[in-house]
């Protein structure tokens, strides 16, 4: 059974419809990229398969769960225990270290281990600058915490939304290579975005057209690249 | 977190605390004034005379048939023996001065001639030895003090030392006699005279100013009274009047056990005046109800504008709160979205704010408290001429009122904080 199914759901915003029926399938371990035009849908769905959202029609299923008929609470539990988020405005506490913004994530799921986040600050690479604050860090280099956030609790699913949306080139670069080391380890990913040199290194692609998918390709050189 | 909150933020902690501060001070200030200002203004009215009068019962008696005030008749008198038993009431420390009354018509000849006069004999500066050991300085120099001395002095039964008994006239006498403090003058009644210094003259707008008064036992003496009063005034510090005093003034047999306690452990008028008679035999005790009444109605006012002054500090402190911790709270509504997308439940994230503010508050509150009861102290000072004495049921009432305050002042953000959606303030959506 995949573990995310999402079973012709609409988001309907009085006369304006984000999303259009939309079904849609994501297995364990695949690295999906949502990709789309502004104004396609792209944050309404990754809201929806945060369990941020509910759509309006149809069912969303995460790993067995319907989150459409689950309470605010119930979607909290779900945010918490199942999925890892990465944003592109990176959302960091200003005045918590590195390390302590990763530890929040442990906070509310279990408890704070330093030695942990530490671990996980390394994974990206960032251990020394775990006592930092967000201003004493580049973009890339706050994404990167973000990513360790996303990281620490084991979540199934890792969703980012336009996760090198402010980043050049090289931070670009670094974030992809986690990304992969992610999926070569088993993380399920998905990944909203609008750079087509981030959506193509994913496994599969779907494009978004005005609520609806108009694309759903396989990448054939996934791994090559 | 918190630790970071405090540590980053301390700009914005600081302004919650100064607010909370700010309240804190006004209501401490208030409440300390308010349980002490019952104790100052009844020292100040305490110039204004005795609010209680003990008579024998027969005399009052006949005070009540024909509604005249005249003390003793000649059946009836208080015992002199008893008057120590005053200051063994429950209420004893409340009883601040009293003086004993007999009086006697007399003849009085000076150098210019003679009048008949109403003598009076009493205490002026008595000391007396109590049932309880204590030792005890009082008399109408105590409870006359508006009388204006405008030859001569107090008479001092303490240190005068000449050979004539000493006495104090009053200034109509005075005038009509031709009376001079330090003249001898020379009293007579039916049961016999005396020559007496004059100590001072004293001016006291009232009847009193047609009458000498003299020592106690002077005065007995030449009324043949020995041992006996007609009146004894009593100053007492005593609470206002309520429901239940008036009730059991009346009658405190109509009280219930309960009500009997509490009215008989309460510094009422009525209280007191029910403990004198306990120890005074034959006697009625009754409140001079112009001062009592007035003690009561300036003490309720009193104690009115304080309350409202109390609310009116809380409930600016508790609009400050909201207006600070609502800003905050828009101001991290993108780490508070944070926070629940990563799994923060409503709870957690208010008790999270809740737990900054409350912090924030109790720091503000302990600044406030010190710096309230620094006020109260500058109230003190220039409005009774005294310090104002700590009141320490005052801080659980504050620390009280503070916690109501900062809830009821951060609510309005609480409710704001659990409306917020992590999409909306994530993705703006």
């Amino acid at each position: 059974m995949s573990l995310l199914q999402l079973k012709n759901i609409s988001k309907i915003y009085g006369e304006l419809k984000a999303l259009d029926d939309i079904s849609l399938e994501v297995e364990n371990g695949e690295w999906l990229a949502i990709m789309g035009p502004s104004g396609s849908g792209k944050s309404t769905l990754m809201n929806i398969i945060g369990c941020m959202d509910k759509p309006s029609l149809g069912e969303v299923i995460l790993d067995g769960r319907d989150i459409a008929k689950e309470s605010d609470k119930g979607l909290t539990e779900i945010r918490r225990d199942k999925i890892g988020l990465i944003f592109q405005q990176f959302h960091l506490v200003n005045y918590l270290t590195a390390v302590e913004n990763v530890m929040v994530a442990q906070y509310y799921h279990s408890m704070p281990d330093e030695k942990e986040a530490l671990e996980a600050l390394e994974r990206v690479g960032l251990k020394d600058r775990a006592k930092h604050l967000p201003s004493q860090l580049s973009g890339g280099e706050q994404q990167r915490v973000c990513i360790a956030r996303a990281l620490i609790n084991h979540p199934e699913i890792v969703l980012a939304d336009e996760p090198t949306g402010n980043l050049d080139e090289a931070n670009e670069n670094i974030v992809i290579d986690i990304f992969k080391q992610l999926h070569k380890e088993g993380t399920t990913l998905i990944v909203v975005t609008h750079d087509p040199e981030v959506g193509e290194v994913a496994q599969r692609m779907i494009v978004l057209d005005h609520g609806r998918i108009k694309e759903n390709t396989i990448n054939k050189n996934f791994g090559n690249t | 977190m918190i630790k970071g909150a405090f540590t980053r933020q301390w700009k914005k902690m600081i302004m919650i605390a100064l607010t909370v501060a700010l309240g804190t001070s006004l209501a401490t200030a208030m409440l300390n004034v308010m349980m002490d200002v019952s104790d100052k203004v009844n020292q100040e009215l305490k110039t204004y005379g005795a609010n209680i009068t003990v008579v024998p019962k027969s005399a009052s008696v006949m005070d009540s048939l024909y509604e005249i005030e005249n003390g003793a008749d000649d059946g009836a008198y208080l015992k002199e023996s008893e008057l120590g038993n005053i200051k063994t009431i429950f209420w004893a420390f409340n009883i601040v001065d009293f003086a004993p009354f007999i009086d006697t018509k007399a003849t009085v000849s000076a150098d210019s001639g003679e009048k008949e006069i109403t003598l009076v004999g009493t205490w002026f500066d008595h000391h007396l030895e109590l049932p309880t050991g204590e030792t005890l300085n009082t008399g109408v120099r105590s409870l006359r003090t508006w009388w204006d001395i405008s030859e001569g002095d107090w008479l001092s039964e303490q240190t005068y030392t000449g050979t004539e008994k000493p006495c104090m006239v009053g200034e109509g006498i005075a005038k009509t006699l031709s009376v001079k403090s330090g003249d001898i003058i020379t009293v007579s009644t039916t049961h016999g005279s005396e020559r007496l210094y004059v100590a001072g003259i004293f001016s006291s707008g009232d009847t009193a100013d047609d009458e000498i008064y003299a020592s106690l036992d002077t005065v007995q003496a030449l009324s043949d009274k020995d041992g006996l009063l007609s009146s004894i005034e009593v100053s007492a510090l005593t609470t206002p009047d309520n429901e239940l005093a008036i009730k059991a003034a009346k009658d405190p047999g109509s009280l219930t056990i309960a009500q009997y306690e509490t009215w008989y452990c309460t510094a009422y008028v009525s209280s007191i005046c029910y403990q004198i008679q306990e120890v005074i035999t034959d006697s009625v005790a009754s409140p001079v109800r112009q001062v009592a009444d007035s003690e009561g109605a300036i003490l309720e006012k009193t104690h009115l504008l304080m309350v409202l002054i109390t609310i009116l500090s809380l409930v600016g402190s508790a609009l400050g709160i909201t207006n600070l911790v609502t800003a905050s709270v828009m101001e991290r509504s993108s780490e508070i979205g944070l926070l629940k997308a990563i799994g923060a439940k409503n709870g957690a994230v208010s008790a999270l704010v809740l737990t900054e503010v409350m912090i924030t508050g109790i720091v503000g509150a302990v600044i406030g408290y010190f710096a309230g009861f620094g006020f109260a102290q500058i109230i003190g000072q220039t409005v009774f001429g005294s310090s104002i004495e700590m009141k320490l049921f005052v801080i659980p009432i504050v620390a009280v009122l503070v916690i109501a305050v900062v809830l009821a002042g951060s609510l309005p953000a609480i409710r704001m904080l659990l409306r917020l959606r992590p999409a909306e303030v994530l993705h703006g959506r």
